[in-house]
């Protein structure tokens, strides 16, 4: 189940049709906290229906998880919720690629009450174009249930928060136990150390680094962390949301620094799609692989190849000011529509979702995710998910990746100009593709 | 305007004189004039003209596809968010011919398209029909063969010929031994080589499709301007040229028209194969990235659509202008 995080669908959201219908100007989002104050987080946790509709009439959630298995593990999830007190739920799948392309149509139009969707920029925005519900309410009582980090992830820029979170998932470096034990490698944590094992594998006929990026978007994910080892967490938010200008020095140092790596990685990259990578990977071809574990050890589980082999080591820390700190550690999880018929009950079942036993209802079916809740005990978990619950606890924070952390329209041009990039890695043109995704920048996030 | 294309209800009343004036139809004829010319009208208007007036319209503003548009000029260096939905003047065909990368190669790329599509795949398709046409051995084996893509969606295509280019896996690779890491040829993923390589997957279908148009066209030429030819003693390829070909002048104009058509609407192939980016960038598929999405750029998109437009408008217009002058053309003989 890969999520693909950037529009790539040509079914065409009907746009135009917002217009016809003269909704409410976008400013409107401005008024939205106030509106809804009555039900924010001072109110009582008494009941759970304090609103409109009721907590016991049904409600309807639409859904992405298209795909089999997450899509029984949500039916298992919806089904737990309404065992546990909730209102009855009607899923409404719709393929992910096609959800995630109406997002802002469906949410303008008849949306379900409640609906899957991702920490981040990508919930931050449409929560402030007043598509989303607030639910302090909700988070006054799941509070407890989660780290302050995860409430921040679930914030919207109005500071009420919009998102009830289930899973995340690790960015990190994947290798096979038998090939490094057979090989006599060890787990490099300094770039010295990393440059030195590549090198070496690479002598022995191995590619050090599966790499694939023909999608686009997987290797948004080595330039976030090359970033946040070089030049830390919080420089690396504020370059998504163009705080920092892309023609920055911290922004050549990353990509000279990923210059440097690109003999390591496996060549003609653009052509390659991720599983094929992987597949590299799987047959010891490839030492090495960065990326997520909800791509790499699901497709360890599709093929049906040894995922109890894989194993993997967070990036090696390149500046010592920012070590090991931060990783890309997508989250997943669920809002409800500012258009939903039935909020008390669509709450209900937040609430219900926020806890940790939900997390691991989920999680039974799901071998390479993990639950967000704090001190959740899964005892479904594998080694890749106890490997990565303590990956991710010893972050000082974690990113979203760069499509999710900045707006999609620069990220889609960033596609562009890292695929140009790895094409092309000479210092020439990376002061030309910085200075284009400088101008696209300013075209997208100021005039 | 012809008598008959201003009264279709003409047919619907047997011998009715020539010369009737609208003003003596009948209320019925009326009634079915007004449907039957009414109702395309009506759904041209709705469902052709409005939306492409209204791109040009949005092609002027900046609009994010939520709330509504308002008439505010966009203000300078703020924040997109707060800008949703002003006049924007220009701006948008401004970036897209100056900072926006994917511009020009997108139209370089629509013109080579085009080019490959007149001077490679019809010609091809041609020499298809002509092969088949002459009647060798399992002639109707070749051109089931040759019609198969043609059958298959364009999306069905692209997945078709990844598994020939897939630099580790694909059929070329592996029967041509390149396919290890070290010397793979990265068929569609080079920039240098994967328009070409989407090139060959799209001839391959066009050049089918212009095979069976020729073949209806060799089929419709008179067998005795052959005989006729060869009782002058010209060899098959002189009767080809000077005898054959002149003679499907109509169904020349159609495969040009269709050739045009297939390389201005290409999208499908490159979108399957790699949404359109790096090196495989057109227009139609810059439109749909840009507007298809969470975060839409609905003015830029438009104003992208609306170059579009005006670049098909050039070939729509030469057509027009053959095809009325050729109607036109017998009713001055009259």
């Amino acid at each position: 189940m890969t999520s693909p995080r950037i529009p790539q669908n040509f079914q065409r959201p009907l746009a135009r049709r917002g217009l016809l219908k003269g909704m409410g100007a976008a400013a409107a989002f401005a008024t939205v906290p106030g509106a809804l104050a009555a039900c924010s987080s001072s109110k009582s946790s008494g009941s759970s229906s304090g609103n409109a509709g009721s907590a016991t009439s049904p409600v309807t959630f639409g859904s992405n998880y298209s795909d089999a298995s997450p899509k029984a593990a949500f039916a298992a999830l919806c089904a737990a919720a309404t065992a546990a007190g909730g209102p009855k739920v009607t899923i409404n799948t719709v393929d992910h690629n096609t959800f995630q392309n109406n997002i802002t149509s469906y949410l303008q139009g008849t949306p379900d009450d409640l609906f899957t969707w991702f920490a981040g920029y990508r919930m931050q925005y449409f929560a402030a174009q007043g598509l989303a519900l607030p639910l302090d309410d909700v988070w006054a009582k799941i509070g407890g249930n989660f780290s302050a980090s995860v409430k921040t992830l679930s914030t919207g820029l109005d500071g009420h928060q919009y998102f009830v979170p289930i899973y995340n998932y690790p960015w990190v470096v994947f290798y096979n136990k038998s090939h490094f034990a057979a090989k006599g490698y060890t787990v490099p944590t300094t770039w010295d150390d990393f440059i030195t094992l590549c090198k070496k594998m690479k002598s022995d006929g191995i590619i050090p680094l599966a790499f694939a990026d023909k999608d686009g978007w997987p290797a948004l994910g080595t330039f976030d962390i090359l970033n946040m080892r070089i030049n830390g967490y919080d420089y690396h938010q504020k370059l998504m949301k163009h705080q920092v200008p892309w023609t920055d020095a911290g922004v050549t140092a990353v990509f000279d620094k990923w210059a440097e790596l690109m003999p390591y990685l496996q060549t003609g990259a653009n052509g390659r799609i991720w599983q094929d990578a992987a597949k590299a990977l799987e047959q010891k071809q490839a030492g090495m692989m960065f990326q997520g574990t909800n791509q790499v050890a699901a497709q360890y589980v599709t093929d049906n190849a040894n995922l109890d082999d894989l194993d993997f080591f967070p990036y090696p820390a390149i500046n010592p000011t920012y070590g090991q700190d931060y990783m890309d550690a997508p989250t997943d999880g669920f809002m409800i529509s500012k258009k939903a018929k039935n909020p008390a009950g669509a709450k209900a079942i937040l609430e219900y979702i926020g806890t940790a036993a939900a997390e691991s209802t989920f999680l039974k079916t799901d071998q390479w995710d993990v639950g967000v809740a704090t001190g959740l005990q899964a005892p479904s978990y594998d080694a890749i998910q106890k490997s990565s619950v303590t990956a991710i606890s010893n972050c000082k924070a974690v990113a979203q990746f760069m499509d999710r952390d900045a707006d999609p329209a620069m990220a889609t041009a960033m596609i562009s100009i890292i695929q140009k990039f790895i094409d092309d890695p000479s210092t020439g043109n990376i002061t030309s593709l910085q200075n284009s995704a400088e101008q696209q920048a300013k075209a997208i996030y100021t005039s | 305007m012809t008598d008959q294309e201003l009264n279709p209800a003409a047919a619907a009343a047997p011998r009715a004189p020539r010369r009737r004036r609208v003003g003596r139809l009948s209320g019925r004829d009326k009634a079915v004039v007004a449907v039957l010319l009414g109702l395309p009208i009506v759904l041209d208007l709705a469902f052709i003209w409005g939306p492409a007036l209204a791109t040009v319209g949005l092609s002027f503003t900046k609009w994010n596809g939520v709330g509504g548009l308002s008439t505010k000029i966009c203000q300078p260096n703020v924040p997109s968010i707060l800008n949703n939905g002003c006049l924007y003047g220009v701006q948008n065909y401004h970036q897209a011919a100056t900072i926006y990368p994917e511009f020009w190669p997108a139209v370089r790329h629509n013109l080579i398209w085009l080019a490959v599509f007149v001077f490679f795949a019809t010609p091809l398709g041609m020499f298809f029909a002509v092969l088949i046409d002459r009647g060798i051995k399992g002639s109707r084996m070749y051109q089931s063969i040759l019609f198969l893509p043609v059958m298959l969606s364009l999306a069905l295509v692209g997945i078709i010929w990844e598994f020939m280019y897939s630099q580790n896996y694909g059929l070329i690779n592996t029967v041509i031994g390149h396919n290890h890491n070290g010397n793979a040829i990265d068929w569609l993923g080079n920039p240098k080589l994967n328009l070409w390589s989407v090139l060959i997957e799209a001839s391959w279908r066009q050049a089918g499709y212009v095979m069976v148009l020729y073949l209806a066209g060799l089929k419709a030429v008179d067998p005795q301007l052959r005989e006729a030819a060869l009782m002058d003693g010209t060899n098959a390829w002189q009767t080809f040229w000077k005898v054959v070909f002149p003679v499907m002048r109509p169904i020349n104009i159609v495969v040009m028209v269709v050739t045009v058509i297939e390389s201005l609407r290409a999208f499908d192939l490159v979108y399957i194969t790699n949404k359109g980016i790096n090196g495989l960038e057109l227009l139609s598929v810059l439109v749909t990235s840009n507007i298809v999405g969470e975060t839409q750029r609905v003015g830029f998109g438009s104003a992208l659509g609306v170059i579009l437009l005006v670049i098909s408008l050039v070939p729509i217009c030469a057509f027009l202008y053959l095809t009325f002058r050729r109607e036109t053309q017998p009713k001055g003989a009259r």
